[in-house]
């Protein structure tokens, strides 16, 4: 996917206007990995559409996921240390609990972008909770993205990749060098489930049912009433007692009043009882 | 809080100055693991230290083994900061005590991460 000089300069003016950011000349790649992405998640065929649409309307639901896209730093392992804490801390030993009679676990990672944070949840369940080895964990992780998806299936990570959030002895435990690489260990990347999913589709009836959702930074993609929709469709597929988690900046708030945070963890969210 | 830096290159000792200065640390800086050891002993207390691996004198890996075998600096979080990058020399570095390791180049929130994940949350300078 690659962009013309003529829309380069279109969205290096729009996001300079929008948020500040100075593109210079030579950040033609930024545009390219950033906002392929967008247009992707947005049905768009490419990024010549893409400004096209962005063209038309400056203030909608795309241009704020442009301006996100271009102001977001790359996504990491362990991406905002608060999540994961609480989830090693509180919300795995309560499912734990609740599930310990029948030792089944269902988990869904819905935006698996290029693959950090299901990794990332996979080590902390392997780290810090043994006893999972002899339960049925049934560990889903979907992308709009094919070719996000087949990243994730590969595992590899840059140098820079795993210097970013990555505890060294994680490194050292789960991966292992290729070339200038380094590889995701086989087993985590069998043990997770990776699919194709649209969270705007039709499809959520083929989804079973989970304990614990992970829908982080990418709601802020989405317009309200897509957001409606997709929170509606959650509260089918997330168990009563089940566990949604979203990105620091985003909430079910004003959205979806089917669900509360936690007081605990304010990017936790439950369903109410109906 | 002070930090030290045990680097033999004056370009790496002084990007990782400006760093840590800017997450409010205080550094004293060492050319090498003995030029650190010597530091310690003379009563430098630093809240951690950022350690090359191949230095003269005395390598960051004798450095760290040094420590790890002195109850005063046992427990001082470290993390290596070298161009090392195979698994095994990650593996090996931790064995002997590194609490972390960030392989060069990296970036100020590669370091900003780290310090994180040691549990060492810096006030923003």
């Amino acid at each position: 996917m690659s962009v013309s000089p003529e829309d380069f300069r279109f969205v290096s003016a729009f996001v300079r206007d929008a948020a500040a950011i100075v593109l210079e000349s030579g950040k033609e790649y930024l545009v390219e990995t950033r906002l392929g992405p967008v247009a992707e998640r947005s049905g768009l065929d490419g990024i010549p559409s893409l400004v096209r649409e962005l063209r038309r309307d400056r203030h909608g639901a795309l241009a704020r996921a442009v301006v996100d896209a271009m102001t977001t730093n790359e996504t990491s392992f362990f991406r905002d240390v608060g999540p994961y804490q609480h989830l090693r801390q509180s919300v795995i030993p309560a499912l734990i609990d609740a599930r310990r009679a029948d030792k089944r676990l269902s988990i869904w990672c819905a935006a698996a972008s290029s693959g950090q944070e299901p990794y990332s949840l996979a080590m902390l369940l392997r780290e810090h909770f043994p006893q999972l080895e002899s339960w049925t964990v049934q560990f889903i992780a979907t992308d709009i993205s094919q070719a996000m998806l087949a990243r994730c299936r590969n595992g590899v990570y840059s140098q820079l990749e795993v210097n970013r959030g990555l505890p060294a002895p994680l490194l050292v435990k789960y991966f292992q060098k290729k070339g200038l690489d380094w590889q995701v260990d086989e087993r985590l990347r069998n043990w997770i489930e990776w699919r194709e999913f649209n969270l705007v589709g039709r499809a959520w009836n083929s989804l079973p049912k989970f304990d614990l959702v992970l829908l982080r930074n990418v709601m802020i993609y989405f317009d309200v009433e897509t957001k409606r929709g997709i929170l509606a469709n959650m509260r089918r597929v997330l168990r009563p007692d089940g566990y949604l988690f979203l990105g620091t900046a985003e909430t079910t708030v004003n959205v979806d009043e089917g669900f509360q945070p936690e007081s605990a963890h304010s990017s936790c969210f439950r369903q109410r009882a109906a | 809080m002070l930090a030290l830096v045990v680097d033999d290159s004056a370009v790496i000792r002084t990007v990782l100055t400006r760093i840590l200065s800017g997450l409010g640390y205080e550094v004293l800086s060492a050319i090498h693991g003995r030029d650190a050891l010597n530091k310690l002993e003379a009563g430098a207390s630093p809240a951690l230290a950022l350690v090359d691996w191949n230095m003269p004198e005395m390598n960051g890996y004798e450095f760290i083994r040094a420590l790890r075998t002195d109850a005063r600096w046992r427990s001082l979080p470290v993390m290596m900061v070298t161009t090392e990058t195979e698994i095994e020399q990650v593996a090996r570095a931790l064995a002997a005590g590194a609490n972390e390791y960030l392989m060069k180049p990296f970036t100020p929130e590669m370091v900003q991460d780290k310090l994180a994940l040691l549990g060492l949350s810096p006030t923003q300078g």
